[in-house]
C-alpha cells in the first residue's frame, strides 16, 4: 500500500522536520501550516531543494543541491549514520533486510564525495545526518522534486533507506511522507487507477484477488498489469495504442516534450476527453463529455495526503448540458451494451467498500461523523490508522520484512554542457496550479504571468535586465519569456512553471525521459541556454 | 538498484497493529465557584471554558477558538473575589478556590461602558452581535453624543502618538474612507474595533506572513501594512485568513463587498456546503457559500482538524471558473 505513513498533527509534535525536493509554504499552505506548530513547538526544520525557497526561510539549515543528485545525499547521510554508530540495530534486526548489502552499498558515498556531486558542504550533510538520527521523533516530507525525475522511484527508496536505517517509520510522530500534488491523486492510486493494482492496492496479477474482482462485476479482467502515462505515449509511438479515453487531465499541455506529446496525440484513432473545462487536449479531441466540477457540483469521495478519505458533496448544480462522471460513464457503457443501471456515489462506494478490505469500515455515515477516516479501516468498529506500518515494531514483526534498497546515484539525463550550459527546474508557485486552467481565472494580485526566473548574477552574466524578453533554447525547443530575477536561486540554476501555457509553453522545453519504474518525466531537470531574444514588446499575458 | 528480498508485491500486507498514540494525560480537576455555583473543570481551563460548561452565556469580541487570547476587548470581564481589577474571563485560568462573579453590577458597569465607546466610535452596521450585546447590557452609545465627521483618506493611517484631539463636537469615531486596491479584498476601517484577530491569523497563530500590525497608540492606533503600503505592495499573500477571522466585516470579500453595495447580498437565500478543495493533497475542507447558483464566499470550519479555518489563495478564491461557466 502506497501513502503517506503520518498524520498532520504529528508534525506539530515531532522533533524533527525534513522538506526533500518541496516548497510545501506554497505547494501545500496548510500542510505547511501543521509544520510551523511544530518549528514553533521546538522542531528543527532541514530544507533541501535547489532553490532557496520561502519554505527555506523558516529552516535551521537549508541544503542547496544540485538538481538531481537526491541519492548521493541520501546514501552519504546513511554512510555517516553507519560510520557514527547511530543507526537504530534492533529496528533493523527486527524488521528489515538487505541490511549488510546496504552497509556496503554505501559505503563509497563518503560525505567529501558527496560534497563534490552534490554542492553541499558536507559539515551540512553531516549535520543533517547526525540530527535526523538523533531525534527521538523526525519525518521526511517530499513532493515532485524527488519523483519528477528519470530515477523517481530509486530517489524515493534512498529517503525510505533513511526511515529504516533509524526506525524513523511506524511511529508516532515518526514518518515518511509524500505531500500529493492533487485532491485526489492519492485517491485516484486507492481506487485503483495503477497500471498494476485493482481498487484497494489489490495486485491484478494476484489469481485470488482478481477473481474476487471478476465475480462481482460479472467480467474477465486483463491479468496482466496495463501501461503508465509515460508507458501510453511509447506505445502509441509504436502503434499499440490508438484510442485514447482522457478523464480529467490535460496531457497536451502537461506532458513533458509537448511537440512530441501533441503530434501523438493527433496520430490517434479517436481522442475522447472528458472535462470540466475546455482544456488543450479537450479542443484536439473527437468527442468532449462536459464534465460536472467534482468538488462542488457532485458527490462522492477523495483521499489526501494523510489517507484521509473525506467527502465532497454537490453545493451547486452544474450547468445545463454538463453531466456527473458517473452519469457519463454509465451511458457510455449501456451504449456499448452493459447497464449498470443509475448508481448513485453511495452505491458505487459501497460496493468498493465491499471488494476493498482497507475501505471496507468507510461507510458514509461514518465519513459524515468522523471528518473522513483514514485507511486501513477494515471494519466499522475501526477507527481508521493515525500513521502506518506500526507492525514493523511488533515482535515478531507481522507480514514481510521492510528490504533496504540499494540505489546509486545518477545525474539527470539531459546534462549540462558548453552550449545548454543552465539547469532549468520547473514547479508551482503559491497562486496558481498546473496547467492554469481553473486557477488563470480568478485575479490574483500575486501573479505576474509566466517568468524565466534567473539569479541575479546570471542576469549580469547574460546582459539580461528584469522584464527583458529572453530566449530559452533547450534540445527540444525553444520558447519566450521575461526575465524575472529571484535572489534564491543561484548562478547557473533557473526556474519557470507549466501555469501559462499559452502565454510560454514550457513544457516545449522539458525533456521525456521516463522512469521506467514509475512513468514519471523528469520535469525537473532540463538543460538550457538563455539568450537575449531580440523582442522589445511584452510577451501577452495569459488569459 | 537491487532490492535484496523484497516483498512480493502481489501479495497484500498483513493487517497490522492499531497505531499507539501518546497517552493524554488525565487532567487533575479544578473546583472554583461561579455565580454561587460550584464548578469543576479540567486544569488549565480558563473562565470563559468554565462558564460556558454550565451554560453561562459570556460575551466576546477578540476571542476566537482558534487564535491564542489577546485580552484586548475586555468585554469577557468577569470579576474574582480577592482581585483589585476584574479579570478576562478568555484567558485566566481557573484557580481552586477561585469565587467568580459574572454578572455582578461592576461586570454589567465595565461592560456596557466597553460597549459603548466601541459603538458610538466604530460603524457596526456589519456586526450584528453588538446589537444584541447592547440590548443585554442597556449600553447607549448615542448619549457621547453625534458622530463627529470622519477622517480624510490617509489621515488616521499617519496620525502620530499625541496627534489625537477630542474632536470639538460630538463623539470621537474611526470613521473614514474605504480601502480597495486589489482584486480580492476590501478594507473598510471604519468598521475595525482592534480586536487583533486578522493580526494573529496573519502572525503565528495560522498564516505566519506578518504582513499586518497594530500602528499607533491610543484612539490614533490602526491595523496597518508595514509603512502603510497599499496591500499590493505588502507581504500579504491573500490567504484572506485575516478576513475569514474579523467580527466586523471591516476585513470582506471583494465579491462579497460588491454585493452588498448594489443591494444583492442575501444571506437568507444562500446555501452553505462542506466539500475538499480542488486543489493540492492536503485535503482542506472548504465550506462553498452559494447564492442563486453561483458561489459567492468560500470558508472553512473552525474546527476543522486539516484547517481550523485556515485557507490559502487557491482554496479561497480559486473558484472563480465555476460560475464563469455558467
Amino acid at each position: 500500500m502506497g501513502g503517506g505513513t503520518s498524520s498532520y498533527r504529528e508534525i506539530e509534535d515531532t522533533d524533527l522536520i525534513v522538506l526533500w525536493g518541496s516548497n510545501a509554504r506554497e505547494t501545500h499552505p496548510i500542510f505547511f501550516h501543521h509544520v510551523l506548530k511544530g518549528v514553533h513547538n521546538g522542531a528543527k526544520l532541514f530544507v533541501i531543494d535547489p532553490r532557496r525557497t520561502s519554505s527555506a526561510q523558516w529552516t535551521e539549515k537549508w541544503l542547496g543541491l544540485h538538481v538531481g543528485t537526491d541519492i548521493a545525499l541520501a546514501n552519504a547521510m546513511a554512510r555517516e549514520i553507519l560510520a557514527s554508530g547511530l543507526e537504530n540495530r534492533s529496528f533493523i534486526e527486527n524488521a528489515t533486510s538487505g541490511f549488510d548489502e546496504f552497509a556496503q552499498h554505501v559505503q563509497r558515498y563518503t560525505l567529501e564525495y558527496a560534497e563534490n556531486i552534490c554542492g553541499v558542504p558536507s559539515g551540512l550533510i553531516r549535520e543533517l545526518a547526525h540530527a535526523y538520527a538523533r531525534s527521538d521523533r523526525a519525518q521526511i516530507c517530499w513532493t515532485l522534486g524527488i519523483t519528477e525525475h528519470h530515477n523517481a522511484v530509486d530517489n524515493v527508496l534512498a529517503l525510505i533507506n533513511l526511515g529504516l536505517l533509524t526506525g524513523h517509520v511506524g511511529r508516532y510522530g515518526s514518518g515518511l511522507n509524500p505531500l500529493r500534488g492533487q485532491n485526489n491523486v492519492q485517491g485516484g492510486g486507492d481506487m485503483g487507477a495503477l497500471p498494476d493494482r485493482l481498487p484497494g492496492f489489490q495486485h491484478v496479477e494476484n489469481d485470488e484477488l482478481r477473481t474476487k474482482f471478476e465475480k462481482a462485476w460479472g467480467v474477465k479482467i486483463p491479468p496482466q498489469r496495463g501501461w503508465h502515462l509515460s508507458g501510453m505515449f511509447d506505445a502509441m509511438e509504436r502503434g499499440e495504442l490508438k484510442a485514447l479515453y482522457v478523464i480529467g487531465e490535460n496531457p497536451a499541455n502537461s506532458e513533458a516534450d509537448a511537440h512530441r506529446t501533441i503530434k501523438l496525440l493527433q496520430g490517434l484513432d479517436i481522442l475522447v476527453v472528458q472535462d470540466m473545462l475546455m482544456s488543450k487536449t479537450a479542443e484536439m479531441a473527437d468527442v468532449v463529455f462536459p464534465a460536472a466540477a467534482g468538488w462542488c457540483e457532485t458527490e462522492g469521495t477523495v483521499t489526501n495526503s494523510e489517507r484521509r478519505v473525506q467527502r465532497v458533496r454537490r453545493a451547486l448544480a452544474p450547468p445545463a448540458g454538463v453531466r456527473d462522471d458517473i452519469e457519463v460513464l454509465c451511458d457510455l457503457a449501456r451504449g456499448m451494451g452493459r447497464d449498470l443501471g443509475q448508481p448513485t456515489s453511495e452505491e458505487i462506494w459501497n460496493e468498493l467498500r465491499s471488494l476493498s478490505p482497507v475501505h471496507a469500515g468507510m461507510s458514509y455515515g461514518r465519513l459524515e461523523e468522523m471528518h473522513g477516516l483514514q485507511w486501513p479501516c477494515y471494519d466499522q468498529s475501526h477507527p481508521g490508522e493515525q500513521y502506518l506500518h506500526g507492525r514493523l515494531w511488533a515482535r515478531p514483526v507481522i507480514g514481510p520484512l521492510a528490504p533496504f534498497s540499494c540505489v546509486e546515484q545518477e545525474p539527470p539525463v539531459d546534462t549540462l554542457d558548453g552550449e545548454f550550459p543552465i539547469r532549468l527546474t520547473t514547479g508551482r508557485r503559491l497562486d496558481s496550479y498546473n496547467t492554469g486552467v481553473q486557477t488563470s481565472r480568478y485575479a490574483s494580485p500575486l501573479r505576474h504571468g509566466e517568468t524565466l526566473d534567473l539569479s541575479p548574477e546570471d542576469g549580469k552574466k547574460y546582459g539580461l535586465e528584469e522584464g527583458e524578453i529572453a530566449r530559452v533554447v533547450s534540445r527540444r525547443g525553444s520558447v519566450v519569456a521575461p526575465v524575472r530575477f529571484d535572489s534564491g536561486l543561484r548562478p547557473g540554476l533557473a526556474f519557470m512553471t507549466l501555469h501559462f501555457p499559452d502565454q510560454v509553453a514550457t513544457n516545449e522545453l522539458t525533456i521525456d525521459a521516463v522512469d521506467p519504474k514509475s512513468g514519471t518525466s523528469e520535469f525537473k531537470a532540463t538543460a538550457v541556454r538563455i539568450e537575449k531574444a531580440g523582442i522589445t514588446e511584452p510577451v501577452p499575458a495569459a488569459v | 538498484m537491487n532490492v535484496q528480498n523484497a516483498p512480493d508485491p502481489k501479495i497484500p500486507v498483513p493487517r497490522g497493529p492499531l497505531p499507539i498514540l501518546p497517552a493524554q494525560r488525565p487532567a487533575s480537576m479544578v473546583e472554583i465557584t461561579m455565580d454561587g455555583k460550584s464548578v469543576s473543570v479540567p486544569q488549565g481551563s480558563t473562565l470563559l471554558e468554565a462558564a460556558r460548561s454550565i451554560g453561562i452565556d459570556t460575551p466576546t469580541l477578540c476571542f476566537l477558538q482558534n487564535l491564542t487570547p489577546v485580552n484586548v476587548c475586555r468585554l469577557c470581564v468577569v470579576e474574582v473575589e480577592g482581585s483589585r481589577a476584574l479579570v478576562p474571563a478568555c484567558s485566566r485560568q481557573a484557580e481552586p478556590g477561585m469565587v467568580v462573579q459574572t454578572h455582578s453590577e461592576r461586570v454589567r458597569l465595565s461592560r456596557r461602558l466597553v460597549l459603548e465607546m466601541l459603538v458610538s466610535s466604530v460603524d457596526i452596521s456589519t456586526a450584528p452581535q453588538f446589537q444584541k450585546y447592547m440590548r443585554r447590557f442597556g449600553a447607549r452609545p448615542e448619549r457621547f453624543g453625534e458622530a463627529a465627521p470622519p477622517a480624510a483618506t490617509d489621515e488616521r493611517d499617519t496620525a502620530e502618538p499625541g496627534h489625537h484631539h477630542p474632536p470639538e463636537a460630538g463623539a470621537a469615531t474611526v470613521a473614514q474612507p474605504v480601502k480597495i486596491d486589489n482584486e480580492l479584498y476590501v478594507r473598510d476601517y471604519g468598521k475595525c474595533i482592534l480586536c487583533y484577530k486578522c493580526v494573529e491569523a496573519c502572525g503565528v497563530d495560522a498564516q505566519n506572513t506578518f504582513a499586518i500590525a497594530v500602528a499607533g497608540r491610543g484612539f490614533g492606533a490602526r491595523i496597518s501594512t508595514e509603512y502603510n503600503t497599499p496591500l499590493t505592495d505588502s507581504a500579504c499573500v491573500y490567504c484572506g485568513n485575516c478576513i475569514g477571522v474579523c467580527p466586523t466585516g471591516a476585513l470582506m470579500f471583494r465579491r462579497e463587498y460588491e454585493m452588498r453595495q448594489a443591494g444583492t447580498w442575501d444571506e437568507s437565500r444562500q446555501t452553505r456546503t462542506d466539500t475538499i478543495c480542488p486543489y493540492c493533497g492536503v485535503g482542506c475542507t472548504l465550506t462553498v457559500h452559494v447564492q442563486e447558483e453561483r458561489i459567492v464566499k468560500v470558508t472553512s470550519p473552525l474546527d476543522q482538524e486539516i484547517t481550523q479555518g485556515h485557507l490559502c489563495i487557491k482554496g479561497r478564491f480559486g473558484w472563480e471558473w465555476v460560475n464563469q461557466k455558467k
